[in-house]
Parts: C-alpha cells; structure tokens; sequence
C-alpha cells in the first residue's frame, strides 16, 4: 500500500531557536502583538510504501531516530499517515 | 605522520587542510574522497570545513553516512586520531563520534578572527600548547553553536573534554566573546577516550603571517607530536 507520512521536526523545548525569535519578533513588529512564540522547523512528507498504516508509521519514527531528527536538540511529530 | 583529509562534496577547507600539513609541517598529506573505503594507511584523519553535501537537513548529517566515514569510526574506535574543523566538527557530532549537537548561531552567520583559550593540553591537537594560552584564529560558520544538555554539559567539564572556549582579549569567557552563542562558550571538545578533536575555528587558515595569524601552528604541532611520539 502507498502511504504519505507528514513529519515535523522542530528545536526541542528550552533549547534557544533564534530564527523562531527572529520571526516573532518581525511578526510583532508588523503588529501581530498578540503572537506569544514562534517555532521554526522542518517539515518532511515522506511518500512510501508499507503494509499498513502503522508499519508506515513505525518505519518514519526510525528514520527520524537514525537521520531526520537530531535526538540531541530536535524532537519530532509524525503529523499525519494518508493512504494515498 | 601521514594526514588523511577527507574530502566530501561541498568540502571547501581541505586544500587549506592539505597546505597546513605539508606546505607548512613538510608531513606526508593524502586526499581521501569520501566514496572510498580506505584511509590509506593514515595516521590521523582531518575532517575539513565546508559544506558537505550542502548542509541539506542540518550541517553534516547526510557526510556522516559517506561510505569513508565507517572507516573513519573504526579508526577512531581503534584510538586513531581524529580532528573535525568547523564542517568536520559538525559532521563528528552527527556521526557520534564527538557529544552534542551544533545548532544555527544565535546571530546568524559569522566570519571574523576570534580568540580560543586552550582549556586542556591532554588532547592530540593541543599537547604542545600551554593550558591557558590564548590563541586567536578565524571562523566563518552559520551553525556553530554548541549545545548539549545541562547534565551532558557538566559531565564533559567534570571529564576535561572541554578543549577550548571562546574568551575575550583578557583572556575571559564573556558573552561578548561567544560569537555564536555556544553554550559555556565552548569552541571545541574531545570525545572520552580523547581521541577525536572537534572545533569550529579554523586553525587551518592561521598557519602563518601573511594569513593574519600563525596561532594555528602549535595545533597542528601538537598533531605532529602526538603522533611521532
């Protein structure tokens, strides 16, 4: 089966994202006052194939582990698994 | 001493690499590319700056799957010498074989001369140095601030694998003097086993006057002895 399998990955909390600051900053600036924090990351879709959705989910989650996602300083969230 | 510079797509400090070795220490310097599986009998392995395969993902994490680099575990894992530059630190970190992570600075890209203070001389790159000494050399690096967490920081202080931080001209660690955020403004580390060297300044472009500085030398000299000795 296809699958298409959305990943973000994003600075882990507490550790400094300057580019998430630089854009809130500039988004204050335009007047979005009310805008607290900003996260900036990636985002991957990954069309694949795999017997199910949560083999396709499974199979993701390593690839984050072993190269998509720093486990240092990154955590990631596997978004959404589609069948495509 | 043979020197084995590897050389990935988008490496762009291993010619410099390459004129510090044997241009300027008058030692044996080899290109290795990063397709090959061998190391060509080489004393010590230098990863050089640069952008390898053009920092895709995050800087290094696509070069640590080069097929080279295996090679380049298993000699760092025999207690072969080990020396990641600025790209090559970066890569060093994503390949596991130096702690941490080098993250985007905190004020964007940087390239200007900074001063190093030498924190340990029992490392290959800084046995003929002095604890203390304060070296100046240049960076020129987007991605250079060193982060690891809290207790990962204290136990690499405890361990001595603190090997230079970034300090001002009196010799201090200020804020001011961290031109990229680092963490304890540290500049470079060592593994535990002390084998592999991580930095992000380029000692490789200080190498002689006319470059602005020869602050470099005593790193490479240090090289040089560690090997012959």
């Amino acid at each position: 089966m296809k699958f298409r399998v959305s990943v973000q990955v994003l600075p882990r909390k507490g550790i400094l994202d300057p580019q998430g600051k630089t854009v809130t900053d500039a988004l204050r600036t335009l007047g979005f006052a009310h805008v607290d924090e900003v996260h900036v990351g990636r985002h991957l879709v990954i069309d694949m194939r795999a017997d199910s959705a949560g083999a396709a989910e499974a199979d993701v989650r390593s690839m984050c582990a072993k190269l998509l996602a720093n486990p240092v300083t990154e955590d990631f969230v596997i978004a959404a698994v589609d069948a495509a | 001493m043979k020197v084995g510079i590897v050389r990935f797509p988008g490496s762009n400090c291993d010619e410099d690499a390459w004129l510090a070795i044997a241009e300027q220490l008058h030692e044996q310097a080899v290109m290795l590319w990063h397709k090959d599986h061998d190391l060509q009998g080489s004393d010590a392995v230098i990863l050089p700056g640069g952008f390898a395969y053009g920092d895709y993902l995050r800087a290094g994490a696509i070069a640590r799957f080069s097929p080279i680099m295996r090679e380049v575990a298993a000699h760092a894992e025999r207690g072969g010498i080990v020396i990641g530059i600025c790209n090559g630190f970066q890569i060093a970190c994503e390949a596991h074989l130096l702690p941490g992570a080098l993250l985007r600075n905190d004020v964007g890209y940087r390239s200007m001369p900074v001063t190093i203070r030498v924190e340990r001389t029992d490392s290959p790159f800084t046995t003929s140095a002095s604890a203390g000494q304060c070296l100046t050399m240049p960076i020129a690096h987007g991605e250079g601030r060193y982060t690891a967490s809290e207790a990962d920081l204290d136990r690499l202080e405890d361990a001595g694998q603190v090997i230079f931080r970034y300090v001002d001209s009196a010799g201090n660690p200020t804020p001011n003097a961290n031109p990229n955020g680092s963490m304890r403004n540290i500049a470079g580390v060592c593994n535990a086993a002390r084998n592999v060297v991580g930095l992000m300044p380029h000692p490789e472009r200080a190498m002689e006057p006319l470059l602005g500085s020869s602050d470099g030398r005593v790193l490479f000299e240090s090289l040089l002895a560690t090997v012959n000795a």
